[in-house]
């Protein structure tokens, strides 16, 4: 195939840049430990209130400014809502719906999941800054999607 | 020197018989409905612009979801599947010499179970039965009317895939060693697109949810359902993109009076883009859980692949320009743009849809990149960016596309009037674009959900600053809907009132000296299992771990 040289020059550059793109992204994931949330372990969303650790959604300390949520989702709530952790503190959420799809999205940072019926699903954040931070579902899930809505609030 | 005469001959042909009545009828009914489905579906478009941003309270008979889910439905399933079958359709009769009778009737045939599995999945949703979004995501379950007309959809898709089979199989048959005329050779592209991309949807909706959502079987497996909805969703609207392409490596190059550039490079851009599509829809998975990291991964590369055919189509598009225009006398680095027809609307409404691309195309790839799509995933931003792809990208071209289409199939001409109204319509849609996808983008950074209406959470500080964007949104999406009118205006007008006339169907030739173009590039058959083997590479493992490591299934819910 005849090519001009700059078209091969162009075809490399872009080549290149979409290798780039792969390596940082990959070095992000697997150096840094920033790997999208993708935990495996599944439950009977029909049993989800019977299941442990869904038994007690709630906050628990587990450590030096560490804490675990464990939280349900259900059309059209979080449940536990309004929770309240220490500036500096790092949160391990373990989620999992008990009915539809929902989306677990944490405004002002990067936290964000899908959460689906049959899956548990983990992810974890450090809230440094004091503020009220805004969580809702971002993921349609009937009439009251627009009102499926808490807090954080980092003091 | 034989062909070159055959050749001159086919166009006088052509020139003097132009589309035969029976094709112009098909592709002229195609079009039609496309357009009628852009006028609803941008009313409802705007209505809930209006109400996203606090200004328009609905009333109390209707939903913003259901008004989504029919916007959705209408521009992203009807819209686009009329319109590229009517399109690809005329350029078979033109650059095949006609369509055989027997795939006619097959076009004809899907276009009847097109229509009649539209009206069953509408009804539903104006009942409020079907509240489920274009992606209709188990467990949310609509009405089963609903999905049997998706069905039927899907089938009405596949008639006119195979129609299309067969038209060019004939061809070839008549023309052994030869190339397929290059716009019909988009279209088996887009047709194998059509078919294989449908097919996953095809099992989720007729296996697994219509039997669930009659309830005789009691559970549904989510994980599998999405994912083979994806499968189909994203390769969707690649088809969309693969038809706009074909229009500027095709189409813009004769408008501006150019040729096309290497016939090799065009077939492999079209292999690529065929090979490659149907396993992009997993970026859409990537903050699901039950997907390892590894697995993630392996799909970012094969998102990000798609990412290359489109830079070789940015290089050969500008390089067709840059060519023309020196040609033409244009001088300098960049002065030679001065020599292209801006005042024609063939040119300046696809040409406007490339540059659009490229903001549109860097945003594709910034989203199937793992740590950058979980900052953006399923916030407005993504709704900007789909409205930035298709709605300007695909939707632009087809809107160029149309002022010589709908002339040649109705024998009419393009007069200057309706020229200077698609000049303005194509500058009208592109500041409402900017104006919507822009603010879309930016508020969806700030981490505005996308599908959601008018809300502030309570008056939350938050959510009360994303306001300012919202109005800006409905401004674009304001004049947007104007751009609607002026386009079915000037299309209807093209179509019934225009005065008669011959229009050319523009088909630019290849270079003088081109090289010729290797004839690996006809094996569809070989193209079609190295697709078929990349799509089990990317699939065979997600689906296998969802179906052995499945949870017990989710029973339907309507939450609406």
């Amino acid at each position: 195939m005849k090519m001009h040289l700059d078209e091969k020059i162009w075809l490399t550059l872009s080549f290149g840049m979409i290798m780039i793109f792969m390596f940082i992204t990959g070095y992000q994931a697997f150096a840094y430990d920033m790997e999208p949330p993708s935990n495996k372990d599944i439950i009977d969303p029909q049993k989800v209130d019977q299941t442990a650790p869904f038994d007690k959604p709630g906050i628990t300390k587990i450590g030096e400014n560490e804490y675990e949520v464990v939280m349900t989702l259900q059309v059209f709530s979080f449940n536990p809502g309004n929770i309240e952790v220490p500036a500096g503190s790092t949160v391990h959420f373990t989620l999992t719906s008990k009915d539809v799809v929902h989306g677990f999205e944490v405004a002002e940072t990067n936290l964000n999941a899908m959460v689906m019926p049959g899956h548990v699903q983990k992810i974890t954040q450090k809230f440094d800054k004091p503020g009220t931070y805004l969580v809702l579902c971002n993921e349609y899930c009937g009439a009251g999607h627009q009102m499926m809505s808490t807090t954080i609030t980092v003091k | 020197m034989q062909t070159a005469k055959s050749k001159d001959l086919k166009d006088k042909a052509n020139r003097a018989m132009g589309i035969s009545k029976e094709d112009a009828l098909l592709t002229k009914s195609y079009i039609f409905v496309a357009f009628m489905a852009i006028l609803l579906g941008g009313i409802l478009g705007l209505v809930q612009g209006l109400n996203r941003a606090g200004l328009l309270e609905l009333p109390s008979w209707v939903n913003y979801y259901q008004v989504l889910t029919a916007h959705g439905l209408l521009l992203v399933v009807v819209l686009t599947a009329f319109f590229t079958i009517g399109y690809f359709y005329a350029g078979m009769s033109h650059t095949l010499g006609g369509l055989l009778p027997k795939v006619r009737t097959m076009a004809w045939i899907g276009f009847g179970l097109k229509i009649i599995g539209f009206v069953l999945a509408v009804i539903p949703i104006i009942m409020g039965d079907a509240s489920v979004m274009y992606t209709f995501y188990p467990p949310m379950a609509a009405a089963p009317m609903f999905y049997i007309g998706l069905a039927l959809i899907v089938v009405g898709v596949w008639m006119c895939a195979f129609g299309a089979f067969i038209q060019v199989a004939n061809w070839r048959k008549n023309h052994k060693g030869q190339h397929v005329p290059i716009l019909s050779y988009f279209a088996t592209g887009v047709f194998v697109l059509l078919f294989f991309g449908s097919v996953p949807v095809a099992v989720e909706v007729i296996v697994m949810i219509i039997p669930w959502s009659f309830g005789w079987v009691e559970t549904i497996n989510v994980m599998v359902a999405r994912t083979l909805f994806w499968a189909f969703g994203h390769t969707l609207v690649n088809i969309w993109y693969l038809t706009a392409v074909s229009a500027w490596y095709v189409i813009v190059p004769k408008i501006i009076g150019g040729r096309r550039w290497s016939d090799t490079l065009t077939r492999v851009v079209i292999i690529a883009l065929v090979v490659m599509n149907i396993t992009g829809g997993f970026h859409h998975q990537i903050v699901d859980p039950g997907i390892s990291p590894s697995v993630k991964f392996m799909h970012v590369f094969m998102s990000l692949a798609i990412g290359f055919p489109s830079l070789m189509t940015a290089w050969a598009m500008f390089a067709v320009f840059e060519k023309t225009a020196r040609k033409q006398g244009g001088k300098g680095l960049i002065g030679w743009y001065k020599k292209m027809p801006w005042g024609d609307v063939r040119f300046l409404a696809p040409m406007i849809a490339m540059i659009a691309f490229i903001p549109a195309g860097a945003g594709g790839i910034a989203q199937s990149t793992n740590q950058l799509d979980q900052v953006v995933h399923n916030t407005m931003w993504i709704v900007g960016h789909f409205h930035l792809t298709l709605g300007m990208s695909v939707v632009m071209t087809f809107f160029g596309i149309s002022y010589w289409l709908v002339p040649y199939i109705s024998k009419r001409v393009l007069t200057p009037q309706i020229n200077r109204l698609g000049v303005i319509q194509t500058w009208i849609w592109t500041i409402g674009m900017i104006f919507m996808s822009g603010s879309m983008h930016a508020v969806g950074l700030l981490g505005s959900p996308r599908r959601t209406s008018f809300t502030t959470y309570g008056d939350n500080a938050t959510a009360l600053s994303w306001n300012p964007y919202l109005l800006c949104l409905a401004v674009g999406g304001t004049l947007l809907i104007i751009g609607v009118l002026l386009q079915v205006y000037a299309v209807i007008n093209m179509m019934f009132f225009a005065p008669k006339g011959e229009t050319e169907f523009p088909i630019a030739e290849e270079e003088e000296n081109a090289t010729k173009t290797p004839y690996w590039t006809e094996r569809w058959g070989m193209w079609i299992v190295i697709m078929l083997l990349v799509v089990a590479m990317a699939y065979v493992i997600p689906l296998s771990e969802f179906i052995v490591n499945a949870p017990p299934g989710s029973p339907p819910f309507k939450t609406w």
